[in-house]
């Protein structure tokens, strides 16, 4: 281990915020659970996407897409396009975590908003190995358990219309939409992304307005080119 | 189906991820490529609120005002007052279900 020259006091400190932000996001698995067999998932289904896909933003758009009488691979697509931006959070850990083989491909799996957000910031490789597995196992672990909680009530409990679980889905959305909104580019695509989505819903099936709105994105991005070079 | 779907979306998401650690990080420093990285969740996620909030559902969609633009609101109002995740989405749900019962 490479771990030497952090002080125990120091790797206390990065393993307790590391294990803070562990339990408050493995929180929302328990509404991730729910909303997921509310929408015509099965627990092993709902288990599967938390164990397997792991990435917050991505299962909710596709359990998302399911609710909404979408294809399934249409919603597949959604959380494809949803997991992009954890490829760039690859390209920032790399050089920092410096693993190599197996451990590199153990890692990828772990490399999600909050274990990024948990070692970007470390001035040593052994700081920013510890703010990762801290923060990436103690999410892992703790978004299943509470997946697995969340798909069990959330099967036992009847019409999920009648909790507001629909409205649930949407609040998911705001709050992880919310913190990215700091632009003023950031939210004219958020507006027009979601107007573009409304004028589709009646005239496609569920899931295109979703990948439509990736293509306004996209426009925005290629236009920013030439506006700030 | 589904099964299907999400083994294309684990293995899709997970090799996402691969790449991102695998690639040399000179990619990283192309603007372009860190703008479609910022701006693409952002589409999603409004087009996604969209969809989830004013869609009718069924086989043949259209848009509709109901209780969960209420919940929207209210999650609004919870994250101006900094609300953590969990808190936010209680509060959408709450919110219509409260609706829904008057």
């Amino acid at each position: 281990m490479t771990t030497s020259d952090l002080d125990p006091a120091q790797r206390r400190q990065i393993i307790s915020d590391g294990l803070a932000v562990a339990v408050a996001t493995g929180a929302y698995g328990i509404s991730f659970g729910a909303i997921a067999v509310s929408s015509g998932l099965g627990v092993a289904q709902t288990c599967a996407l938390s164990l397997l896909v792991f990435t917050g933003a991505s299962q909710f758009a596709f359990v998302g897409v399911i609710a909404a009488g979408g294809a399934p691979l249409v919603g597949a697509a959604s959380g494809l396009l949803l997991g992009v931006r954890n490829t760039l959070y690859g390209l920032k850990l790399a050089p920092l975590l410096d693993w190599h083989g197996v451990r590199r491909a153990a890692a990828a799996h772990l490399v999600i908003d909050e274990s990024t957000a948990m070692s970007v910031t470390r001035e040593s490789t052994a700081a920013a190995r510890i703010g990762f597995l801290s923060t990436g196992v103690g999410v892992f672990v703790l978004w299943n358990l509470s997946t697995l909680i969340g798909a069990i009530a959330g099967d036992s409990i009847g019409d999920p219309r009648d909790y507001g679980l629909d409205s649930a889905v949407g609040g998911a959305f705001l709050a992880l939409l919310w913190p990215r909104l700091r632009t003023t580019r950031s939210r004219l695509t958020a507006v027009l992304a979601a107007m573009l989505a409304l004028g589709l819903i009646p005239v496609t099936p569920a899931g295109i307005p979703v990948l439509a709105a990736g293509v306004v994105a996209l426009g925005l991005a290629l236009r920013g080119r030439e506006v700030t070079p | 189906m589904i099964w299907v779907a999400i083994g294309v979306c684990a293995l899709g998401c997970y090799l996402l991820k691969l790449a991102g650690v695998s690639i040399p990080p000179g990619v990283l420093e192309r603007p372009l490529v860190q703008r479609i990285a910022d701006l693409l969740p952002i589409a999603l996620l409004a087009a996604l609120i969209a969809v989830q909030v004013f869609s009718s559902g069924g086989s043949q969609p259209g848009l509709t005002v109901d209780a969960r633009v209420a919940g929207l609101g209210a999650a609004a109002v919870a994250l101006v007052l900094r609300a953590p995740f969990l808190m936010v989405v209680i509060t959408a749900a709450v919110t219509a279900a409260l609706i829904r019962l008057a």
